[in-house]
Order: C-alpha cells, then structure tokens, then sequence
C-alpha cells in the first residue's frame, strides 16, 4: 500500500506541483485547499505526512500543527516567508521539519524521507547511529571513529546524542539547550557553538561546509546522515 | 541577585564629580597661613607638566613673595564695573566661560562681588564654572565655613558676613594649609599678614595662641570630614562596603525666635556628623505671629535650604503633634531642638521636652545649647495703628451696662449680679478685639463698678474686701478669654488661608489635567500664581533654542536683564532674579520648570512695588504650583511623543503585512513556475532548449524578487533584529550550502580559524549579507578561479573577508559599489540585480557593522570586508 500523502496549500499550481512529483516517486497524493478540508481529511483518509502551507486561506496554519501531531502523522511545513520565528514555533509546537518557498522538489522529497523514517522509528533511545566513519551508540554511550574511541565531554556528547535521536531532522537551539543544559539556558546560544566546535574538531576532518553537524542559521542544527 | 547593591544616589553624585569641573580649597585655619601661595606653587606645577591653567583672580596683598609666584601665569584682565561713580574691579567669569581654560585659581573663595555683578557672591561664579566644565582652585579661610560660622565667631568673638555653603566642600577636594600657630603669630608679628579688616578691631584677641590652636583643629577637622562623605560615596557607589548602618535621619525643629538660624547651624554640623540627610520643620501654631519673630523663621528656612537641608513647614494644634507629623513624614531617627530659653514674660509659651519625648519614645531627642548672648529684639511700636483697636464701642457696651446696671440696683438687687454683668462687655472686647482692649474694658468696667455700685458709691474707695476680689476676676477673665479667643481666631485665620490654599491648588490641579496644550497650562499657572502669591506672572517656554513668553497674568513686557535671568535660570535650572541671589538687578524672579533632568520652561514673578516677589514662607506654594505646572507640560509632551509613536508603529504594522503579504504573493506563483518547469522534460531538443531558458529566467526573477523584498526592508528600516552569537565558519558554511545550486562546482576556500570568537549577530540577516557576498564573488570574479571565505582578529576586534579572482574594481568605484542599482560597467549581463550589495550594507549597517570594498593587495580580485568591532564579539573558551 501506497503511503498518502496530505497537501495542504490554497494555491492550484503548488498542489499540481507536488502532486506531479509526489506521484512520480510513488506517493498516494491527497489535496486540501484550506484547513477545514484538511481537518476532514485528517480524519478520514488518514495520512502519514502532512504537507502544510502557513498562509491558508481560513485559518492560521499553525493551528493545524496540533491536530496533525495528534492524527499520528509526520508534518512538514511550507512557509512562503522568510520568517525565522515561524519557522521556530511551527517546529516547536511540534512539525517534524520545514521548507521555504520558493523550494525546490527534490529538496521537498529528501524532506519527506527523513520525516517518515522518523516516524516509524519513533524516538531513537538505543542503536547506533553511522555518519561517515563516526559510529554513536547511544546505549552504551560510546563514540568511535573509523573503529577507534573518541573522548567528547559530557556536553559534547549530550549534543550528538540529542542530534543523533532524531537523525536528519531540524532540532532547534532551545531544544538541544533543555536537553543538554536543561531549564534556564534557552538563550545561551553560545554554549551549542562550542560544542559543535569541539564536535566536529573531534570527529571530521571536512570543511565546515561538509559537515554532517549542519546549522541552520537562527534556527537549530540538524545530523545529516 | 547580588547582595551588594550600589546605591544611586552615590553613584550619580559619582558621575556628576566626574562630568563637572572639580572643586579644589585650599584651606587655611586664619589668615595669612600662605594659602594663595600655597595654592600659586601647586598650580605652578601643573602649569609645568602642560596643564591649561589660568589666574582667574588672585589677591596678593602687596607681598612680593606671591607676586613672584605669579610670574608666568596667564592672568585674566579683571572686568570693572562703576557702581556709584565707583570704578570696581571684579573677575570675569564671561572671560574666563570663553577661555575655558582647564584649571582657573580664584582666590577668596567667600568674597562678596561688587553691586552690579551676575552673582552676589564669588562662589556662585564658582559653581557656574565648574557646571561649565572648568576646574577651580580656590581658597577659603575656615571662618567662612557657613555652618562653623557661629563656633568661629563663639570664640574669636569676631564674625563674619562672608560665608560658603558647606554643600561646596563636600564635594570638594580640600587642602589644608597648615601652619602653626606660633609660627604663624612671628609672621604677624613680622608684618607679614594682611589682615582683613574685620578682624582689625580684635586683632590681638583674633591671633591668640589658644584661638589659633582651636581654628586649625576646626580646619583639619572640617578637611577630614570632607574626605570622610566623598569616600562613603565611593563606598556606596560601588558597594563594596560590608554593612553600613541604617543612617539616622534628623529632624531640627525650629520656632519663630531669634535663635532658629542657631539651632539650623547646630543642625548641620550634627547632621554633617552622622552624615545623615535632615530637615527643618516649623510647625505653625497660633502663637507666632509677629512680623519680626517671622522674619527670623523665614532667615532660618532660609538658611537651612542653603545649608542643603529639606525644608517643612506645616500647621498643627500643637507643637508636639505637628513634630510627631513630621518625624513620621520624614522617618526621622533623631529630634533635634534648641534647648529651652528662660522665659522673658510668665505667660509667654515655651516648648516642654518631656511631652515630646512621651509623643515619641522612638525619637532620640538632642537638646542645641544656645548661646545667651543674643540680638535684643527688635521690637517696636508701630505707629499709625491704632494702639487700641476697638476702643469706642467696648467704652459704649460698658456704659449701656452701667445704665442697665443702675436701673436693676435701683430696684434694690445685690450688686454682685452687677459685677457679673461686667463681664459681658469685656468677654466681647477680649474676643473681638484681643489682649489689649479686653485689658482696658476690664480697668473701665471695674472702675465703672467701683464708681457706681461698690459703697461707698460715688466714689473710686472700695470699702469691702469682697468687691476688691469681683474687680480682680474681672481683670483676670478679661486676660484669659482674650488669650483664648485671641488663639483661636489666629487659628481660624490660619486654618482658613490653609484651606484657601489647599483648595486652590487642587482646583489648579484639576483644571491642569484639562489643559490639552502648553499655552493652556501657562495661563492657569499665571493666573494662580497671580491669585496666590499676588504678584503678576509670566511663564517662557522654548521655542526653537529661544525662550518665548506663551503666558502672563497681566500685559508686561520683559527688559533685556530680565530675559537674561530667564535665560540663565533656564540653562542653569536654578532659581534666578530679585531674591534669588543670581541677577538680582532683574525685578522678576524666575523659577525654573522642569521634569525629571529635562529642562521645560522658566516661570517669572513680580511684584509691581519691586519688592521681593515671594516671601520665604510662600516658597513652598511657589513650588508647589511650579511642579504641577511642570508635571502638567511633562503630561502634554509625552501624550504627544505617545500620539507620534502610535502613529509610527501603525505605519511599520502596516509596511510590515504589506512586505509579508507581498513576498508571500510573489514566492508563491515562482514555486510553482519553477518547480512545474523542472518537471517538463519534452522529448523535441527545441523545446528542451525553450524550458531551460525559460527556467533559466524564471530563477532570475526569484533571485530579484528576493533581493527587492530585502531592500524594500532595508529602505523601510523595517528591520527586526534577533542578535544571537553565531560561528563565522558555521554562518559561512551555511551561506555557501543554500548557494550550491547557483554556485555549481566553482571552489570556496574557508580561511576561518576554529578558535575565533563568536560574533554577535541578527543570524537571518547576517545569512543574506553572506550569500549575497558570495554571490557577488561567484558573478565578478570568473568561474575558474576560487572564491576565498576567510576571517582574522585585527586589534580587538575582528575581520571577516570575501575575496575573488576577478578583474576586481575599478579605482574609485569602492564606495560606488554599495549603491543601489550601480553595476560596474559592462558587467549588466551577468545576471545581477544591482541590489546584492546594497542589502550587504543596508543589513550590515543595522547590525553595526562596517562593510568595505577594495581591491586584493596580493594578486588579483576585489575583497570585500566585513568588520566586527569589539563589542560585537563574545569570546568562548573551549566546550565544557
């Protein structure tokens, strides 16, 4: 069975668009012009992911993240504006990633992949996660690379970790500081560069534009895997 | 939450030590101790090690040792000014404010200046000079010292009228020139003092071993304690005293009696002591009501708000409950008071201690010794009142009683109920007409009886005893009730002009909150001020730097010296004109209005007799209107500003859904232009070529629309920033990544250490500053060669570069670059859109930062230079 994917944007051009290539790579595409057909939608077709464009005619679109997030399926927001601070509060009341418009379709399905596997894996809490030659096994809280163990602080590693458990996926700073630091850090950017310093400095030897330790700026840091 | 927290007063005291010119005296115990020497050699010195130093004025007296010291110096010609035909001589402070020297000597810092002068006395020009910037030296004998006047002048039994604020010291540095005493005496003995001539006549007393001894205590005490406050200061400024005990707070209270400016004095120093901050407080009751015991109540009010103490005074039913007000109005700690004088009359009143200190058991009570030597007191009789008011119908209710009386004794009643009906006419003189006549109806009634009903009648004999007793109660009661309706028709009046007053400013205040504009607000304060204080008024506010008149109680035109004291007044927030001390040639006094530290307006009042428009005890009324004026125009300005900026963010929310909305409508039909045409892939090679040009334009046009809505924000100033601290090499990283897809395979060399500091900065705009760099290397500098990303510390702060191969830019075109539109000639086809780098600095420039333009120094190429100044960095030490 074909996983069903739910398009919710008001313009006919973006909804042919992504159904065309959605379709191309072998998705059931569901479309929806505005949020109360996408609610009904939500409840009848039952979607794995959700495609939602912010600027909807009726509602504001971040008031379909919490019923998305309910219905079980991932969600990926589209965003017309350039609008950090959207971007922030759609991923944090919850949507799994984002895309900016105008976007490009590939991108959207790389997007699409990461969301769904996600999904099925739910949480990772044990397991070994692979970039490169750097294994990260989060149970035994071990780190090697190329087979050999590498010693990060106890930040250091908190951050991979935390990036680790959700592979692929945007995890804003105050995510990873309330992870890591815990309460009271929301704004100690800074604290998240350097362990990214000391990350990467242990484990790549790769410009910092091919690191796996990705930032997304103003946003977050995402583990491309 | 630390623990030690500064305290504001001390630190602004701190900051205004530090903005103004410095204060310092040279302090000497008498004269001749060698302090204008003293002060001529130090300045020497500075004058040697470069300082701008002047001689504002210096007295040499004619010694030639002094003389010789003034070799060198820049002396300022002194201004004369004729007073009486009289040429004199006085410094000029208008000369020395343009010279603006950096240190200026005036000697005698108590000098009284010359009649005619801006200040009547030199320490005010002081003050003007050193608000001006200007530092001061200056010296000062310690009998000049308002609050150790009276101690000098206790002991050397010499006073003098020259006297400086004590609150000038206290922010001054002090050196005390110390001689001592014996050798000070061979001085003088050797003619080698100038002695000024109020210490002529006791001259010998004045330079006795034991007066010179306790002087030069009073001096180094006096320096001492100067030192001491300024160094608390520093203390509380920042907080690093352990614990300071909760200060006391005095509270001196004064009577209307020749001895209230002693207590006042006494006061100062007891609150100099304790540093402790006091005030003086007159509780008004019935009792004190002569114009002369009221001049010196408002000679001592005076005096305690020179001294830099708070002034109150408020009416009460007594004494003690009106203190008990006030210690709890001010949270005083400690009641201060002369110490009861003997009385001069039996049944004058006096203040008792011992119910003060039941009222208020949480008072320490310090009782002043006065000295007994005193002023006899200027009492006299007024003549043209008359010395008995009321004289005439008291003589006619006695007589109508005597006539009643005969009648009732003819119908052969006791006499005593006669006696008894005496009363009535001295009852209503004595509460009509006070003390005086109740007095004298009581002798006529009492005669009167004697004369016509005591037995022998007829006659002024009294035969029985018992009747000398009834003329006796007569007396008496015609004493009391007179005291007693006397007090009590003072209170009413009292009571009464209170109210007055209490009423009218409140209705002052209620009609301020109506006025919408200044004009408005001037006019009811005028007319206020011309109700209350009767006097006319007029209020100046600025207009485009000039004081203007907007208001004035009655057509009145102002003279050049008025304005000149408004103008002062204005500039230098300090009240100025007759009966201020300050141009006092003006016949208005001008009031400053002001909020906060803004400067609002002057407000003038005169009176048309030219006397001193507002007498001692109206000041508080005067200030009270003035604040409520002031707060009234505070309200008008800020309700406007808040109008002005309502306006303002209406139009940004405006601009802001316009820009939103706007991007949102031309992003999306883009999408779906590009995205649909990437997807059509026609088999026919021509229409292959089609798409792609078509796509080809199509990015084109996303890339240019990008650009418009960033530079329509950057031209709008609708900039929100969201600084956070951000990693160049990450930023850089992240730039060059969205540009994989224009950039293609061309090269990126990153040149950015691993251990730089981070940089704090809005990082969505920081991001398009960075692309659009890059952007801007990829199309300038040709497609072979590599685009360099690199970053370097210079200095404290921190350089980020972008560098290209290309042909670079040509010479003068640097700053030409960053303008919007401007292409570099022959470079249209590239595919630019003339913005780039227009949103580089525009966004840049938001964040505080300096972008530059130039060519490579070593090779080929243009860099283009980001830099971050030192306060734009956050230093990190490695990961924890």
């Amino acid at each position: 069975m074909r996983t069903k994917v739910l398009v919710v944007d008001d313009e006919p051009a973006i909804r042919r668009l992504l159904r065309g290539s959605l379709a191309a790579a072998g998705y059931a595409v569901i479309e929806a012009p505005d949020a109360r057909a996408a609610l009904a939608s939500l409840a009848i077709d039952k979607p794995e992911l959700v495609l939602l464009d912010l600027g909807l005619p009726d509602r504001d679109g971040l008031e379909l993240v919490a019923p998305v997030k309910a219905s079980g399926a991932a969600l990926l927001v589209v965003s017309a504006r350039d609008a950090t601070e959207e971007k922030v509060s759609a991923l944090d009341l919850g949507a799994d990633d984002y895309v900016t418009k105008p976007f490009d379709t590939e991108e959207v399905q790389a997007r699409i992949r990461v969301a769904l596997r996600a999904r099925s894996r739910a949480t990772r809490e044990e397991g070994a996660v692979a970039f490169r030659d750097v294994v990260v096994d989060l149970a035994s809280r071990r780190v090697t690379r190329g087979g050999v163990d590498v010693h990060l602080s106890p930040k250091e590693y908190g951050f991979l970790a935390e990036l680790c458990r959700h592979p692929g996926r945007v995890i804003l700073h105050t995510q990873l500081l309330r992870a890591v630091w815990g309460e009271g850090h929301d704004h100690d950017v800074e604290y998240l560069r350097v362990a990214a310093r000391g990350v990467r400095k242990k484990l790549e030897d790769v410009d910092v534009e091919a690191s796996a330790i990705r930032n997304e700026p103003g946003v977050g840091y995402r583990l491309m895997v | 939450m630390s623990p030690a927290r500064p305290d504001p007063d001390a630190l602004l005291r701190a900051a205004a030590r530090d903005s103004t010119g410095r204060l310092k005296v040279f302090l000497g115990a008498a004269p001749g101790v060698g302090k204008t020497y003293e002060m001529l050699s130090d300045a020497a010195a500075r004058r040697a090690g470069g300082l701008d130093v002047v001689v504002g004025v210096v007295e040499t007296h004619g010694r030639s040792e002094t003389q010789a010291q003034l070799a060198g110096f820049e002396i300022m010609p002194r201004a004369r000014i004729a007073h009486r035909g009289q040429p004199l001589e006085e410094m000029d402070l208008d000369a020395i404010l343009a010279r603006h020297p950096a240190l200026v000597l005036v000697d005698e810092f108590a000098h009284t200046n010359a009649p005619g002068s801006r200040h009547d006395k030199r320490w005010q020009d002081v003050e003007e000079l050193l608000a001006a910037g200007i530092d001061v030296w200056t010296t000062l004998n310690i009998q000049h010292v308002e609050s150790l006047n009276d101690v000098v002048a206790s002991f050397t039994h010499v006073r003098v009228r020259e006297t400086v604020p004590d609150r000038l010291l206290d922010n001054a540095e002090i050196e005390v020139v110390d001689l001592p005493p014996d050798e000070l005496i061979a001085r003088l003995k050797a003619g080698k003092v100038y002695v000024p001539h109020e210490a002529a006549r006791a001259l010998d007393h004045f330079f006795s071993k034991s007066n010179l001894s306790a002087l030069r205590e009073l001096a180094l005490r006096r320096a001492a304690q100067a030192i001491d406050a300024q160094m608390l200061d520093d203390l509380r400024a920042s907080a690093t005293g352990g614990s300071f005990a909760v200060g006391e707070r005095l509270l001196v209270a004064v009577g209307a009696n020749p001895v209230a400016g002693e207590v006042v004095r006494a006061g100062k120093r007891l609150a100099d002591a304790l540093r402790a901050p006091w005030t003086v407080v007159h509780v008004e009751t019935t009792s004190e009501r002569a114009p002369d015991t009221a001049r010196h109540l408002a000679d001592a009010m005076h005096l305690a708000s020179m001294l830099g103490g708070q002034v109150l005074s408020l009416p009460g039913q007594s004494v003690v409950e009106g203190l008990a007000l006030a210690a709890a109005d001010t949270r005083a700690t400690m009641l201060v008071l002369g110490r009861p004088q003997p009385r001069r009359l039996p049944w004058q009143r006096r203040l008792s201690v011992r119910p003060l200190a039941r009222r208020l058991p949480e008072l320490s009570i310090h009782l002043v010794q006065i000295s007994t030597r005193r002023a006899p007191s200027a009492r006299q009789w007024k003549p043209g009142r008359p010395a008995i008011p009321g004289w005439l119908p008291s003589l006619l209710t006695t007589a109508l009683v005597t006539v009643l009386g005969l009648a009732i004794f003819s119908a052969g009643d006791n006499i005593t109920n006669v006696g008894l009906l005496y009363l009535l006419p001295v009852l209503l003189a004595a509460t009509r007409y006070g003390l005086a006549t109740g007095i004298v109806t009581g002798v006529i009634g009492s005669l009167a009886y004697n004369f016509f009903f005591i037995p022998p009648t007829g006659t002024f004999t009294i035969a029985d005893p018992q009747n000398v007793i009834t003329v006796g109660v007569l007396l008496l009661v015609a004493a009391v009730a007179s005291q007693l309706a006397g007090r009590l028709r003072a209170q009413a009046i009292l009571a009464a002009q209170s109210a007055r007053q209490s009423a009218a400013l409140a209705g002052f205040a209620r009609l301020l909150t109506g006025a919408q504009e200044a004009a408005k607000v001037g006019q009811l304060l005028c007319e206020q001020a011309a109700h209350l204080l009767e006097t006319n008024a007029v209020l100046l506010l600025p207009r485009q730097g000039e004081l203007e008149i907007v208001a004035m109680s009655k057509p009145i035109r102002l003279e050049v010296l008025d304005n000149a004291a408004a103008q002062w007044s204005f500039a230098n927030q300090t009240p100025a004109g007759r009966g201020a001390g300050t141009l006092t040639a003006s016949e208005w006094l001008f009031t400053p209005l002001a909020a906060g530290e803004t400067a609002l307006g002057v407000f003038g009042v005169a009176r048309t007799d030219a006397a001193v428009p507002v007498r001692a005890d109206q000041l508080p009324l005067l200030t009270s209107l003035t604040d409520q004026a002031s707060l009234a125009l505070e309200r008008i300005r800020l309700e406007r500003e808040a109008a002005a900026v309502r306006t303002l963010e209406e139009r940004d929310r405006l601009r802001a859904a316009l820009l939103s909305s706007v991007g949102h409508d031309l992003r999306t039909p883009l999408t779906a232009v590009l995205g649909l045409l990437r997807d059509l892939s026609p088999a026919e090679p021509d229409q292959r070529e089609i798409v792609a040009l078509a796509r080809g334009e199509a990015e084109r046009l996303r890339r240019f629309v990008a650009n418009l809505l960033d530079m329509v924000r950057v031209e709008a100033g609708a900039i929100d920033l969201h600084i956070e601290p951000v990693d160049l090499a990450e930023a850089a990283a992240a730039a060059v990544r969205d540009l994989r897809g224009t950039l293609g395979s061309q090269e990126v060399r990153f040149g950015i250490d691993q251990d730089l500091p981070l940089v704090l900065v809005d990082p969505r705009l920081f991001h398009h500053c960075l692309i659009n760099l890059v952007e801007n290397a990829a199309r300038h500098g040709g497609r072979e060669g590599p685009i360099f990303v690199s970053a370097k510390r210079l200095g404290d702060g921190l350089e980020l570069s972008v560098c290209d191969e290309g042909p670079g830019i040509p010479v003068g075109m640097e700053q030409r670059v960053f303008e919007v539109f401007h292409r570099i000639e022959g470079s249209d086809r590239k595919g630019g859109t003339g913005l780039g780098l227009a949103i580089v600095r525009g966004f840049a420039e938001a964040m505080g930062l300096k972008v530059t333009a130039a060519n490579r120094v070593e090779g080929r190429g243009a860099r283009f230079t980001i830099r971050f100044p030192a306060d734009r960095l956050r230093e990190v030490g490695e990961a924890a």
